[in-house]
């Protein structure tokens, strides 16, 4: 008897074993973003937007739409892969996966999939949420999914890495918390960088997240802070350092085995 | 009887610089139950984490069944399954769910009526849909088990299974463990009660420092090394022995009331009876004998001690 070249099954397992863990937090895991995003726009796109002019020919609550998303996308897929592989590091039940007939390359899939779909979700729910506040309407709607699921494969890619660094909770957020959240506040989530003043439009092309997410907002309005090509090799760049790091960590079991 | 697990030249160096295993070779035969005894630190869990694929080797190499468990990890994980030391759980979960988490992850489609039976075995289908967290100990044990039966392994490690449990689970343990070698199944058993290794174990390997210093099958173990104690009730006591029986290795005990030899289990037939005619020719008289055998117990901690001796002799 031989055994079969991928473990469909096993990936399918830890795959279902994640997205179960989303289930059990449903409450938590979808009403936390909504909130969340429900109170951005009543301040910013109520509150604070009324007084804002449109940007781009876009009204302001519909403008800052496409960052609000992201916001939660990028968060959701830190944690949520980063967790998703810490938890059975920190249990000790990563001893059953490393005993599995499941590849390296296999277990990331299942974990990367399974954060990356769960943002998605939340992703595609905070889009619906706006609908009831704004007025919008998607330039390239297939465009924009595939570029939201690129985005939520490759910040789950790095939720992995950072959930394999870590040791402990407190480094498990030090990533998402004290880089990736203000580095997309400061990432053109609630502004167009025109808007600022020239250095800090010079500061800002350093953000690596200002590309990001003026590639998802061409998508809805077909217009950006650069061009969407910039934004496409900035993220396929991004996914690709993902992708050498994981495959190290493939490569040398790097704390996952010693 | 043909090696099941074959182990060759084996060794385990860590990164901080700890020889865990050195150079060990080990062949486990199809159907046994075989113990690993060894102290704490000796290697025990470095060695069968290695096999499952938790530990990478620093050189040798593992087959399972004739397969590389490197090149064929696929085949040899599929067919083995480890219970670990420590009560790994997830606390969430369900009973039945994790269970049959565990089938779905080594490769193997749903079967409920499988799930059913290891669960009902292992007394846990009462508590199927109960979180982890909310079983006591002695149940995440069984739960342990169960996971590692779910995708019905042919090689089966247990790793100290029945440290801290109380002794009704332990008594369910052994009768599982019995079941399991009824069909067919190859047990590889660590344990600190060294009784349960006597109890239950076709052989015995006893592995000290990383080293394997011994394999033997469990009689001829308790045969060769065992030793025997003779207890003679003596009807007068004594204040010393007879000169004529200072070859023999007698002590008095009991303030002379008792005379205690010892011997190796083999050589019972011959000398005991020598040792009685003797004293009946030296006029001792007893109203009463017993006679003990030495358990596994202390065969294995004559031979680590006798390992430790060789090493601080050697220092």
């Amino acid at each position: 008897m031989t055994a079969p070249m991928l473990n469909l099954r096993g990936t399918w397992a830890i795959y279902k074993f994640e997205m179960a863990r989303f289930k059990r937090t449903l409450w938590q895991s979808l009403a936390t973003p909504i909130l969340t995003t429900v109170l951005y726009f009543i301040v910013f796109g109520s509150a604070i937007g009324s007084r804002i002019g449109d940007i781009d020919q876009v009204n302001y609550g519909a403008f800052i739409v496409p960052g609000l998303i992201l916001l939660t996308v990028f968060t959701q897929s830190l944690n949520n892969a980063s967790f998703g592989i810490y938890m059975p590091r920190f249990s000790g039940t990563i001893y059953e996966i490393l005993s599995a007939p499941v590849s390296t390359t296999e277990l990331v899939l299942a974990y990367v999939g399974a954060a990356a779909t769960k943002s998605v979700l939340l992703g595609l729910i905070i889009l619906a949420t706006a609908q009831l506040f704004v007025d919008l309407h998607i330039g390239q709607p297939v465009w924009m999914l595939a570029y939201l699921v690129m985005v939520a494969f490759a910040f789950s890619l790095a939720g992995f890495i950072i959930g394999i660094w870590a040791e402990g909770f407190e480094a498990l957020q030090f990533i998402p918390m004290l880089v990736v959240t203000p580095l997309t506040f400061l990432g053109g989530v609630f502004y167009s960088i025109d808007m600022l003043p020239e250095i800090w439009q010079t500061i800002s092309l350093f953000n690596p997240i200002i590309y990001i997410v003026s590639g998802f907002r061409y998508f809805f309005f077909g217009s950006g802070d650069v061009s969407v090509w910039v934004s496409l090799a900035s993220l396929i760049g991004f996914i690709v350092i993902c992708l050498g790091i994981v495959s190290w960590i493939v490569r040398t079991g790097h704390r996952l085995k010693t | 009887m043909t090696a099941l697990l074959s182990i060759e030249n084996l060794d385990k160096r860590y990164a901080g610089g700890l020889h865990a295993l050195k150079s060990v070779d080990l062949d486990i035969e199809r159907g046994e139950i075989f113990a690993l005894l060894g102290p704490n630190g000796a290697g025990k869990t470095t060695l069968i984490n290695i096999v499952c694929g938790i530990v990478t080797p620093t050189s040798g190499h593992v087959t399972v069944d004739g397969r590389d468990t490197v090149r064929e990890f696929r085949w040899t994980r599929r067919h083995t399954g480890l219970v670990p030391q420590e009560l790994f759980t997830d606390m969430f979960e369900t009973v039945h769910d994790t269970v049959s988490f565990s089938r779905g992850l080594f490769g193997l489609a749903p079967d409920p009526d499988h799930i059913e039976r290891v669960l009902r075995d292992l007394s846990l289908w009462d508590k199927r849909d109960s979180p982890i967290m909310t079983l006591s100990g002695g149940m995440k044990r069984r739960v342990l088990i169960a996971k590692a039966l779910a995708h019905e392994p042919k090689l089966l490690f247990l790793d100290e299974p029945t440290a801290g449990v109380d002794v009704e689970l332990r008594r369910d343990m052994w009768r599982m463990i019995e079941k399991l070698r009824g069909t067919g199944v190859t047990i590889v058993l660590t344990t600190h009660y060294i009784e349960e290794a006597e109890r239950m174990a076709d052989r015995v390997g006893v592995i000290r420092r990383g080293e394997i210093i011994l394999v033997e099958e469990t009689d001829s173990l308790m045969k060769k090394l065992g030793r025997k104690h003779l207890s003679l009730h003596l009807e007068h006591p004594m204040s010393e022995l007879p000169a004529s029986l200072n070859d023999w290795t007698l002590t008095l005990a009991d303030r002379g009331r008792r005379l205690d030899y010892s011997f190796a289990a083999d050589e019972e037939h011959s000398c005991v009876p020598v040792l009685l005619k003797r004293l009946q020719a030296e006029g001792i008289e007893f109203t009463n004998l017993n006679t003990r055998q030495s358990t596994l117990e202390e065969i294995f901690v004559d031979l680590v001690h006798e390992d430790d001796d060789v090493h601080e002799e050697a220092g």
